[in-house]
């Protein structure tokens, strides 16, 4: 392991009498972002007010406008809907906060962590939509386990989940959607696409928000946020949430990132955001290919090819062929595929055009 | 919300990625080269005769060379020789293309006793020694032999070595370097504190004064490498060297594109890892940019190419960690590192990442035409503003500047990168000037003269002022 750094602020003698920033109280916590040693009171407001900045300098909302906030149930929405709730009222964004959920369809998994959800709907007031799978795809992902096993399991998730996002804005008729994403999980991103030769999602990882071409543009007010701060001010606020890991999780290739950013969290904290300035600075070329942009033709959602990801690995499910559309396959999309599969009576909501969704 | 890590059975990320470089079969990662002859399981390629896939002739390294580190894949796949030239294949290839040698110059090859420079140096040599035949073989003589000079920069002041250790690596470096003769070479050892003065004494003082004042270890580290450089420079400049030659690798390269990224320097980073940086006075190349650490390790495992073991030293703070992650990461995939560099290498480059054209010779056109061109924006090629004064890595934009200094009368304004400034420099101002006073004078002099600045700035408002004087009265 690499030797250790003494950082100034670090070497202070340990119990040092008061909050640095209020001088008054006594210290409860080191922060994680700059280890200085603060009280509860002062921790719950320079963690608000940050969030805040970020939301104002990045002009991420306007008054009147519909917000979903994607909520899993898991720390980081469950702080984002407590804190962006609180930050509505007391700055007076003017914002209509509905909470969206997803259910995958994972027993013993996501059956609790939307449980979480609905008291949050309770405990916070906000109206909460969940879309499944199961009505959207005709699938939940225990179904898709059995019927693939534990490999690629996430790239059908998280492709179906992000038109499931989506889908459920559309019906909430919302303006945005937030998403709990973090400072680490950004600071992975940009490793990772390093490490895997992505340099087109190299130059978009690092936005704030995205997709503002498409059809419900996204945010993420946390990404200055470290994870760990997540973690404090809900533990210290006792916020009810669920903290389990997803009983299908791989050793996806994430985890590499993961491990080395909490090393490098050790040693320099400030790292974190050191990376992500990196890949906003990142010298990339505008004039890279992007893939054109156009529309699935069984479903109308966006899509670069002919058929959308979602539609090409359900089409996949559905004829028992769990190979389909995963790696560099030429696959669906060279053929014009007219037959529908019988997908458990759910074929109208499949073939539904976007148009009628009100996108 | 990220994906957790838990037991291995998923490949997503991989089966949609896996197909980095085709030319890399995934060889086999074990360390037992008697298994080397079998079946591949990956990539399914089977060698089991043994035999070079590139000439089919001979027998491949893992035959011919037991005692050769079994390091993956190449020496179950080629012969030695075929190995050999596929190596300074790359290394003729880069120079050749990026017009890295003309036959006028004088080169400087770095020298650390490592694997990188010790294989860049022979391949120099060899370059140089083919052409002083061609010259000896040639009836009109017209085109002259470049010369070589080597350089080792002694840090022992800041990374103390036991005497007996330096003494003997100091003495093994020599024989190395009178070794590669005919053409012969000049071996220069300059201690790092010389950059101050040529008296010695002074030099050491204020070395390690400054050294001390750092309190961050990665800090300290890259403050070195940065003071290497300005040596490196000082001995070119001094001695009539066009150009300066370092052995840095794809994996060197590697480690220093996530070094770049997790301190916050992305912008400067695609100005480090190109064949060629002309920021410096003397420009400096890296040949050998294309290849592996371990094909390197190989080769002079091969051709018993000695390595100064005393000399090396371990990468400690964040780019000790990086090191070791970026081994995790070629462990599992080998090739990883190919990968890093072919992305970064995909970052757009600055105007000064290529042989600036000066005063070339009708007689050099056609390394000229191979030279490549970037498309560069007309934004992008320009030059930037400034420069940080500790790294001399490019800045994005004004306000890094660190504070004014007066000198002669003269002020001049100091930046530095958001990276030095956190990892070097101190925080409070009067000791900043302390800091200031110990850098040596070819890094204060990286401060842009202010005066020029405030002039050009003047200049775009002239026509609006109101009153002739500076301060608006």
């Amino acid at each position: 392991m690499a030797s250790e750094v003494v950082d100034a602020t670090a070497a202070k003698p340990r119990g040092g009498r008061f909050c640095t920033v209020c001088n008054d109280r006594r210290p409860a916590l080191k922060r994680p972002k700059t280890l200085e040693q603060i009280c509860k009171e002062c921790f719950y407001a320079v963690f608000e007010d940050e969030i805040h900045r970020v939301i104002v300098d990045n002009h991420l909302f306007k008054p009147g406008e519909r917000i979903a906030i994607g909520a899993s149930g898991g720390k980081d929405s469950t702080v984002l809907a407590y804190v962006l709730s609180e930050l509505n009222i007391r700055h007076g964004y003017g914002l209509d906060l509905f909470l969206l959920s997803i259910d995958e369809g994972i027993t013993g998994y996501r059956d609790d962590s939307l449980e979480t959800v609905k008291r949050n709907e309770i405990q916070y007031g906000l109206p909460l939509k969940v879309v499944s799978y199961k009505e959207l795809y005709g699938w939940t992902m225990d179904e898709i386990v059995k019927l693939i096993g534990l490999k690629n399991n996430c790239t059908f998730c998280g492709v179906f989940r992000r038109q499931a996002l989506d889908r459920g804005a559309a019906l909430l008729k919302v303006d945005k959607l937030v998403t709990g994403h973090n400072a680490d999980d950004i600071a992975e991103t940009v490793l990772l696409n390093i490490l895997r030769g992505d340099i087109a999602r190299l130059s978009r990882c690092t936005s704030i928000t995205t997709g503002e071409d498409g059809p419900i543009p996204r945010c993420k007010p946390f990404k200055y946020t470290y994870e760990k701060e997540i973690v404090m001010y809900a533990y210290f606020k006792r916020l009810d949430y669920f903290s389990t890991e997803c009983i299908y999780s791989p050793n996806a290739y994430r985890g590499f990132a993961r491990e080395f950013i909490k090393d490098l969290e050790r040693i320099r904290p400030r790292a974190i955001l050191d990376i992500i300035k990196s890949g906003e600075d990142f010298r990339i070329s505008t004039s890279t290919k992007m893939p054109e942009q156009g529309n699935c033709e069984r479903c109308g959602y966006i899509s670069s090819q002919k058929w959308c990801k979602a539609c090409v690995l359900l089409e996949g499910l559905n004829r028992g062929l769990p190979k389909l559309g995963i790696g560099r396959t030429r696959g669906l999309n060279n053929e014009s595929n007219k037959d529908m599969k019988e997908t458990n009576g759910t074929k109208g909501l499949q073939s539904k055009q976007c148009g009628t969704l009100d996108f | 919300m990220s994906c957790n890590s838990g037991t291995c059975e998923s490949g997503c990320y991989r089966e949609e990625y896996s197909g980095d470089d085709v030319r890399h079969n995934r060889p086999l990662v074990t360390g037992n080269s008697q298994e080397s002859n079998g079946v591949s399981s990956r990539g399914g390629y089977s060698n089991s005769h043994g035999l070079c896939i590139k000439c089919k002739v001979n027998e491949t390294i893992a035959s011919t060379h037991q005692s050769v580190a079994a390091g993956g894949g190449d020496s179950i796949r080629f012969c030695a020789d075929c190995f050999r030239s596929n190596l300074f294949g790359k290394f003729r290839f880069a120079v050749t293309s990026n017009a890295m040698i003309s036959p006028s110059d004088n080169v400087l090859v770095a020298f650390s006793g490592g694997p990188g420079s010790r294989v860049a140096l022979q391949f120099v040599h060899e370059m140089q020694h083919k052409s002083q035949k061609n010259f000896d073989a040639s009836r009109d003589r017209s085109l002259p032999v470049f010369g070589v000079g080597v350089a080792y920069i002694d840090e022992s002041i800041i990374f103390p070595i036991p005497s007996n250790d330096f003494d003997s690596g100091l003495d093994e470096m020599k024989l190395i370097v009178s070794s590669l003769a005919p053409p012969a070479k000049q071996f220069f050892v300059v201690p790092t504190e010389s950059i101050y003065s040529p008296d010695c004494a002074a030099g050491r003082d204020q070395l390690t004064k400054l050294a001390s004042a750092v309190n961050d270890v990665t800090g300290k580290e890259d403050l070195l490498e940065h003071l290497r450089m300005l040596s490196l420079q000082k001995i070119a400049t001094e001695n009539g060297y066009a150009k300066i030659v370092l052995g840095t690798c794809t994996s060197r390269i590697a480690c220093h594109v996530l070094e770049a990224t997790i301190k916050g320097q992305g912008f400067s980073l695609s100005a480090d890892i190109q064949y060629v940086d002309a920021r410096w006075e003397i420009p400096v190349m890296l040949p050998l940019r294309d290849c592996l650490s371990e094909e390197l390790n190989t080769l002079c495992s091969l051709d018993s190419l000695k390595t100064i073991e005393v000399f090396q030293q371990p990468r400690s703070g964040i780019n000790g960690l990086i090191a070791s992650f970026v081994k995790l990461l070629q462990h599992e995939n080998p090739s990883r590192e190919s990968t890093i560099v072919r992305t970064a290498g995909k970052l757009t480059p600055f105007c000064f990442n290529r042989i600036p054209e000066v005063g070339h010779d009708n007689g050099h056109l056609a390394s000229q035409r191979r030279q490549k061109k970037y498309n560069l924006k007309p934004n992008e090629s320009l030059p930037p503003e400034s420069f940080c004064i500790i790294c001399n890595s490019p800045l994005k934009k004004s306000g890094n500047t660190i504070f004014n200094d007066l000198d002669d009368g003269e002020t001049r304004a100091a930046a530095a990168c958001s990276s030095c400034q956190y990892q070097i420099l101190p925080r409070d101002l009067s000791s900043l000037e302390y800091f200031y006073s110990l850098l040596p004078q070819s890094m204060c002099a990286r401060a842009r003269d202010s005066s020029i600045s405030h002039e050009l700035l003047r200049d775009q408002i002239q026509d609006c002022l109101l009153s002739d004087s500076n301060d608006g009265t």
